[in-house]
């Protein structure tokens, strides 16, 4: 063996501490502008610090380029600014909201609010009275009788698209597409039409849930079918070469190597419908104590809690209103999370 | 195309080439210079210890199996590798004496001086034969004082003038694939590349649009410096003036020799070579 | 049960044998419950549209083609106290207006943002700030309405106030932009913005799914020959995604002209025509929709089915068009 001197990677393409330095000077330099024009005109406010900013830079970035590398790098460093302040304004409002929810909603946060419901209470009582059981376990059920309606149909739908492949499939996955964007007040007026004043002629939490199963199932139908898809096609083959019929080797083979993926659609489906206010305010009627009957008697709810407080407007519904999105965003980033990290382990497998 | 390639034969092909063009153009001088290349994907060293001189004027082949490094090994020569995640490299590539990867240098004319022409026809399908082959210019935002001039000899140089002079409105992808090969070397000419990067450019063509490539390639072959990679040795043979041999042993790519394309494929000095020539595998 | 059939035809050459297979029954039945179950979607779409007809319909016949056009909403009884069709006016025109209006300023807004962030995230972000970018964004596709409607309202509105004040101050002389009397708080500008902030997700996650399947091979082409990556954006993705984020941009249109709570919230709802996007005023079908039920009567409980209609319709036509755009621009070259 002859000693062989070590060849370390390099990335000789990523920007050198040179070009850094000189594009923190330019950052620097829009900062400072930005600044002293503020300071020297009667420009004021964030609005006039970020388009000062977002301009100097712009302008200093691109003479920059331009006498340094030409135009056509020149014309690339304002594409990049411009994109750069897409994503800043995209991005900027989730900011401001996670902020607001947790600031605003800590404060109307205690332990009761898991215990007790508003059944004594009034929103406009002080925060540490009542609680949000009722809306808790309301929308823990409207959410659970969704679920037995949407999940077998969805998956259903997903299947014969991705087992079955029938005739239908192009004008199922338009009507999914389609359902999925029907707007959720047509959802509950078209329960009220159809449910409510033909047949139960009153507010209960299981006309609730029916509307928001048609939220739901598209949801459902369309995240299972990307799941199925990815199933590969020799575990099926293997299953019928066995001399398995479709039908088992769909529920023996396909369904359970789908699982996961399943179980995600499902918590997209939750994360999906947990929040939504119109359906709820059209057909549950609201109840402000613990119902668990979801066929008869009012529902309380954690969005109709929050558009109740909110309605109120008193400083201390409002506070409530804060507490029970905070709560609401809690769960449904849990959903979330939870969701990705499923996902992700089954990607990674 | 025959089943036996016989060494001695193609030496000979190669060898006749290599005299007459030698007697008719004078080399000018090394036009491109790799030294000691590196390249990894990731942690994965891909290719190693690579120094090889492409002269002015001449084409050179770059033959061995599949996953031997020679598409990586051109694509860090314009600079088109650091486009894969997790790349990195090490060594020199050096066009007409400066670095490419020196720092602070613009790639964008790098990549300029160095054309690419790839596997697959690429054509952009939203544009004309004719913007097409002026394309370049725009995405480099160049400036030219007669755009049909330059059309109509780039197209010409391509050998795909006569073919398409009528239609320069029609839509790239109109056009079969072997014209849309050279609609793609017409494009790169625009822009007065240096060296042109051949990339397997006949592997998805028929024989018939392989030979008028070929014959585009020869004609180039003067006023340009020309690397191709090939899988077809008979191609080698027929087009180029100097051979490298690739191989991967498992690890990474290395280069086990390079000559005179007569010379590898007639006398080549090591014994894998002669091996891979002869079409004992590969 | 197989068998071979020999046509007349084709009695020259070898003939193709027909494979028959006879399904068990366990198939059969498995195949009829989930073609069922799959066309419950269909049933469903079929059933909304024939409820709300049904229970909107007697409105519809009596107010005819001004249920679309006009802009009066009153019921109106005869002096025995009973309801009187012949002189009750429901016309949703002034909210079909606003819902348009409303929904048209979110689009504006949103798409130009979303196009920029989903080339910021495919094309010049590093992975790791990509990754994290992409949930977040997906993440806020994922909140609910009546979140970014207390948002809208509390947070956003004394910021946007000022904004419509300048708006107003610098452009004022456009009509659109004309305020009178000025009174700028709970706008549709302001509705528009809060709408924009719902539908940026939806249009970036498009954007971006259409952006990052431009074929890499054109992306190389352009690189190779020299372009920044600017101008390799604007040679090759920008015409290869132009037909999908148009499909991605009208389906947040669809969306944006669906939503009730967010527009209730931050929308001060009065029923009539305001083409001026600073002034207070305004609404759109599914606020107004929510507005008036609570102390709606029963004939005006049929008049907001119909109104549910036509909402039902419109978003489902956009959709609809936004998904056949979307599907129609996978796969072809421009």
């Amino acid at each position: 063996m002859t000693e062989k001197q070590v060849v370390r990677p390099q990335k000789p393409w990523q920007s050198s501490p040179r070009e850094r330095f000189n594009s923190g000077l330019v950052l620097l330099a829009g900062l400072l502008t930005s600044y002293v024009i503020v300071a020297i005109t009667p420009m004021k406010g964030k609005l006039a610090y970020f388009s000062l900013f977002f301009l100097a830079f712009t302008i200093y970035d691109f003479t920059f380029h331009y006498f340094t590398r030409g135009m056509a790098l020149a014309k690339d460093a304002i594409a990049r600014a411009f994109v750069a302040l897409g994503i800043t304004l995209a991005v900027a409002p989730i900011i401001s909201i996670l902020a607001t929810v947790f600031i605003r909603g800590y404060k109307g946060i205690h332990l009761s609010l898991f215990t007790k419901d508003m059944k004594l209470n009034s929103v406009s009582d002080p925060v540490n009275q009542g609680g949000l059981l009722h809306a808790l376990t309301g929308t823990g059920i409207l959410v659970l009788v969704a679920l037995i309606i949407s999940v077998p149909l969805g998956i259903l739908t997903a299947i014969y698209m991705t087992e079955i492949k029938g005739r239908f499939v192009r004008p199922i996955k338009f009507l999914v597409q389609a359902m999925s964007g029907v707007p959720s007040i047509v959802a509950g007026l078209f329960i009220l039409s159809a449910i409510v004043y033909p047949i139960t002629k009153s507010y209960s939490g299981f006309v609730g849930a029916l509307a928001l199963s048609i939220l739901m199932i598209p949801t459902i139908a369309r995240t299972s079918e990307e799941v199925l898809l990815l199933i590969p096609n020799d575990l099926r083959e293997a299953g019928v070469a066995l001399g398995g019929t479709q039908w088992r080797t769909v529920a023996m083979v396909v369904v359970p190597a789908a699982k996961s993926g399943l179980v995600t659609a499902m918590i997209l489906g939750i994360a999906r419908i947990a929040g939504e206010t119109a359906p709820v305010l059209l057909l549950t009627g609201g109840g402000d104590s613990v119902n668990g009957n979801p066929f008869s008697g009012p529902m309380g709810s954690l969005p109709f809690y929050i558009w109740k407080a909110y309605a109120v407007g008193t400083a201390e519904s409002v506070t409530r209103a804060w507490a029970g999105i905070l709560i609401l965003l809690v769960i449904v980033l849990m959903l979330f999370i939870s969701a990705r990290v499923l996902s992700e382990r089954r990607t990674s497998k | 195309m025959t089943t036996q390639p016989l060494t001695s034969s193609l030496g000979e092909v190669a060898k006749n080439r290599f005299e007459s063009k030698i007697a008719s153009t004078q080399v000018q001088g090394i036009g491109l210079e790799a030294r000691g290349i590196h390249a990894w994907f990731g942690d994965r060293m891909v290719l190693e210890d690579l120094s090889l001189d492409f002269w002015s004027g001449t084409v050179t082949a770059l033959i061995g199996p599949s996953g031997c490094g020679k598409s990586t090994f051109i694509r860090t020569l314009n600079r088109m590798h650091e486009f894969i995640p997790g790349a990195a490299m090490a060594g020199q590539v050096l066009l007409n004496g400066q670095d490419v990867y020196a720092p602070g240098t613009d790639v964008t004319k790098i990549r300029l001086k160095i054309g690419m022409v790839f596997q697959k026809p690429n054509p952009f399908p939203s544009m004309t034969i004719s913007e097409n082959v002026l394309a370049g210019l725009k995405l480099a935002q160049l400036k030219v004082e007669n755009k049909d001039d330059l059309l109509e000899e780039c197209l010409e140089r391509a050998g795909l003038w006569t073919e398409v002079k009528d239609r320069l409105g029609a839509y790239g992808g109109s056009l079969s694939g072997g014209q849309q090969q050279r609609l793609c070397i017409a494009r790169s000419l625009a822009v007065r590349p240096e060296v042109l990067l051949m990339d397997e450019p006949c592997s998805s063509l028929d024989p018939g649009s392989t030979l008028k490539i070929e014959e585009t390639i020869s004609h180039l072959s003067s006023t340009m410096t020309i690397i191709i990679v090939t899988h077809n040795m008979q191609q080698a043979a027929r087009v180029s003036d100097y051979t490298a041999f690739f191989l991967s042993e498992g690890g990474p790519g290395k280069m086990v020799e390079v000559g005179p394309t007569g010379e590898i494929f007639s006398r080549p000095k090591d014994k894998r070579t002669e091996n891979y020539v002869t079409g004992r595998f590969g | 049960m197989s068998q071979t059939v020999i046509s007349p035809a084709s009695v020259g050459g070898p003939t193709k044998r027909e494979i028959t297979t006879q399904p068990r029954v366990s198939d059969r039945v498995f195949a009829g419950i989930v073609t069922s179950g799959a066309l419950s979607s269909l049933v469903i779409l079929g059933l909304i549209f024939f409820f709300l007809t049904f229970q909107g319909f007697s409105v519809l016949r009596t107010q005819g083609f001004r249920f679309i056009t006009g802009s009066n909403w009153q019921v109106v009884q005869d002096a025995a106290g009973n309801f009187d069709p012949k002189a009750t006016q429901f016309g949703i025109g002034a909210m079909l207006i606003g819902t348009v209006l409303s929904a048209l300023i979110a689009i504006v807004v949103a798409v130009p943002i979303s196009i920029l962030s989903a080339l910021f995230l495919n094309f010049f972000a590093p992975p790791f700030l990509k990754k994290i970018m992409v949930a977040v964004v997906d993440l806020m596709a994922a909140f609910p309405s009546i979140l970014f409607g207390l948002w809208g309202f509390f947070i956003l509105m004394p910021s946007a106030e000022y904004w419509a004040k300048l708006l107003h101050h610098f452009l004022g002389f456009i009509p659109l932009f004309q305020v009178d009397p000025p009174i700028y708080t709970r706008s549709p500008f302001i509705a528009g913005l809060v709408l924009a902030i719902m539908v940026i997700p939806i249009v970036t996650s498009v954007a971006r799914e259409v952006f990052s399947q431009t074929p890499p091979d054109r992306i190389q082409a352009a690189y190779a020959l020299g372009a920044t990556r600017w101008s390799m954006i604007r040679a090759v993705v920008l015409p290869y995604g132009r037909s999908g984020v148009i499909g991605g941009a009208m389906l947040g249109l669809g969306r944006a002209m669906g939503e009730t709570v967010a527009v209730y919230t931050v929308l001060n709802v009065v029923y009539q025509v305001n083409w001026h996007v600073l002034l207070g005023a305004g609404g759109n079908v599914a606020s107004m929709i929510l507005l008036k039920f609570g102390e709606a009567g029963p004939e005006e409980i049929k008049a907001l089915m119909a109104a549910g209609l036509i909402l039902f319709v419109l978003t489902l036509a956009v959709n609809s068009l936004a998904d056949l755009i979307v599907r129609r621009s996978g796969g072809k070259g421009r």
